[in-house]
């Protein structure tokens, strides 16, 4: 097990290495500059400006200047908002970003579990068939539509809650959180549907059966547990479609978080900000992948003795 | 009434042999894996309702903007804005082209005297959206499809040599993937985009650079599951050549697989096509996908949400369509259902 996670921790730096260098030279690549617009100045200025951020330097260098800022955790300064650190620019739009998505992935998960388990002992009933076709309609429509959807109805037509913009504290978090509820909740809910029919056909249900024990009993004390081990290794995707989901999602209704800014750093081509943030997203999504892999090698023996062999 | 035996007549007898040329014989008509899969999926209600859903969209993203009236460029200013409205279905007090103004219901078509009819009303500069949102589909169709069948070459490519070879060729594919499946597409594809000039074939590269990697996987674990098996090693005995082999004993097995995987990531390419659309890297216009038509509803929604709507409608039918076609046939597929 230790091998196994050396291993992967080599392979994570590796991974991040390689985003790490791929984004700066795209970045490098891209047509427009970020002081492209002060470009009326007379060069003397541009010179100074350029040395100011040390646009100045050679590639290389500029590159090694960055990896070892990198490697510190500092990951530079914003062109546009008066040179505030990108790190605390991250740090100040965490909240939102992290309430919608902690809330969206909670509900989603919870009533996907519920639904779930529902078709799982019901099976071939309406209830089975109604859940799945949920499930289905969860992870066909793409997020923004089922937001705007939501929006529309839920904000504009009915008045019910605050349509966009972060002014009402909790309650404007709630439709975004459905908005993003909805893939975590069709990917629980298949999953444990299966793994419950799977469970539920196994020997010591049967044996629970026929000791006596009530449905309910055998439902939730004796197949829902073992059903819900294999969910953890959908944590990883589900992180992932939560994070596509958050940039579309706080565009839509205006929620200051991580998502919103990005959006807007790719129009304006704040370099820093892009860099900054890409990297952010890989070491969330790497870091929970990792902890995802090894949870549940140590949850789930069977796997720990094939030693992360994928 | 029981028979007394003896009354029945010797020669109504016949005696049986074992005969052990028979003992093979196939009863059932033998199946082509196809046929197989045909006769399952055909018991799908919802595999059989999306096929003819896919076809159906399919058909008018090439018929739509030829039947309208009215083609996607032309942008006629007077007639901006108006809601849909159908011949037969007007008297009936659905499209017929009564929108609101002003907080007030009214006929706006009779208001912009406007005698011709937008069956799925027009934009803010007077388009058709009926020739728009059929257009808009072929341009998400394609990018899918192309998408699609470049991750299946290449994953299955990849997937298949890595498992094939094994050894020191396995091992440092296998590396490379690894560390490849560590970056999160969603940040190389933005990246990529922000690179290449906005288009249809930047939107297939950038979804192409990581898509495959999924498909490699699913690919070497089938090769490495069939190559060891005994008829493989008959083949080879044989004196097949590994490209013989391949092509005739792997592939055929592996072809389920790889037919289930295209099907999930056709909405995948679907999908992250229309959300770059939507967050402003994807196509610009005058190029419009079903993900930008959305984006340019979605501005609108207040005051014409049929802008956004008929693009949702479209978007939201193919994705639940692939869907539950890629499980119908994953189902049909799955080996382990054979009765």
């Amino acid at each position: 097990m230790t091998k196994y996670i050396i291993r992967r921790i080599v392979y994570m730096f590796i991974t991040l290495f390689l985003i790490a260098s791929a984004t700066f030279f795209l970045m490098k690549a891209l047509p427009g500059s970020p002081i492209s617009s002060a470009s009326k100045l007379p060069p003397s200025q541009l010179a100074v400006v350029e040395a100011k951020y040390g646009l100045d330097q050679p590639v290389p260098v500029q590159y090694a200047k960055y990896m070892l800022n990198l490697a510190k955790g500092d990951l530079g300064n914003s062109f546009q908002f008066k040179n505030a650190s990108v790190t605390d620019l991250i740090m100040n739009r965490l909240g939102p970003s992290v309430l919608i998505g902690s809330q969206g992935l909670i509900l989603g998960v919870a009533i996907g579990i519920l639904l779930g388990m529902i078709a799982a002992l019901r099976q071939n009933t309406i209830w089975d068939y109604g859940s799945t076709l949920i499930a289905i309609i969860g992870i066909s429509i793409p997020s923004f539509v089922f937001a705007t959807l939501l929006q529309y109805w839920l904000g504009v037509k009915w008045g019910l809650l605050p349509v966009a913009l972060w002014k009402d504290g909790w309650m404007s978090s709630i439709l975004p959180s459905i908005a993003l509820a909805m893939g975590p909740l069709a990917t629980a809910s298949r999953f444990i549907r299966t793994e419950m029919i799977e469970v539920i056909s196994s020997d010591y249900i049967t044996l629970a059966k026929s000791k006596g024990a009530s449905g309910f009993e055998i439902a939730f004390k004796h197949a829902f547990r073992n059903a819900l081990i294999p969910l953890i290794t959908v944590l990883g995707p589900l992180a992932a479609g939560l994070l596509t989901g958050s940039l579309v999602i706080e565009q839509i209704f205006a929620i200051p978080g991580i998502g919103e800014q990005f959006v807007k750093a790719i129009v304006s081509n704040d370099f820093s900000i892009i860099m900054g943030t890409t990297i952010f997203y890989s070491v969330f999504l790497i870091v929970i992948i990792f902890v995802v892999d090894v949870l549940y090698g140590i949850v789930d023996p069977r796997i720990r003795l094939s030693g992360g062999s994928k | 009434m029981s028979l007394d035996i003896k009354k029945i007549p010797a020669e109504s007898f016949e005696r049986v042999h074992i005969d052990s040329s028979q003992a093979e014989r196939i009863t059932k008509p033998s199946l082509s894996f196809w046929q197989d899969a045909w006769l399952r999926i055909r018991k799908n209600k919802g595999a059989i309702a999306s096929i003819f859903i896919l076809v159906f969209i399919i058909i008018m993203a090439f018929v739509g903007p030829m039947v309208s009236p009215h083609d996607a460029e032309t942008q006629t200013i007077t007639h901006a804005n108006l809601p849909p409205k159908v011949q037969g279905l007007e008297k009936l007090g659905i499209f017929d082209g009564v929108g609101t103004l002003a907080g007030k219901e009214v006929d706006l078509y009779e208001m912009k005297k406007v005698d011709t009819y937008y069956w799925f009303g027009t934009d803010g500069l007077g388009r058709d959206m009926f020739s728009r949102v059929w257009e808009g589909t072929q341009i998400s169709l394609l990018i899918a499809f192309v998408a699609a069948i470049i991750d299946m070459v290449i994953g299955v490519a990849y997937g298949g040599i890595s498992g094939y070879y094994g050894g020191r060729v396995d091992d440092i594919m296998q590396r490379v993937v690894e560390i490849l499946y560590g970056i999160p597409t969603l940040v190389i594809v933005i990246l990529m985009l922000l690179v290449m000039e906005p288009g249809v074939t930047a939107i297939i590269i950038a979804i192409t650079l990581t898509g495959w990697i999924g498909m490699s996987r699913i690919v070497r674990g089938q090769v490495l599951k069939f190559k060891n098996q005994e008829f493989v090693l008959a083949s080879r005995t044989l004196g097949a050549s590994n490209g013989r082999i391949i092509s005739k004993h792997i592939l055929p097995n592996i072809l389920g697989v790889i037919i289930i995987n295209t099907m999930f990531t056709i909405p995948t390419a679907i999908f992250f096509e229309a959300f770059l659309s939507f967050i402003g890297l994807g196509l610009q216009a005058p190029d419009a996908s079903l993900g930008t038509l959305i984006n340019d509803g979605y501005k609108l929604i207040r005051f014409q949400p049929h802008i956004l709507l008929y693009p949702s409608i479209v978007l939201s039918l193919l994705m639940i369509a692939f869907n539950l076609l890629g499980d119908g046939l994953r189902d049909a597929f799955d080996p382990k259902m054979k009765d």
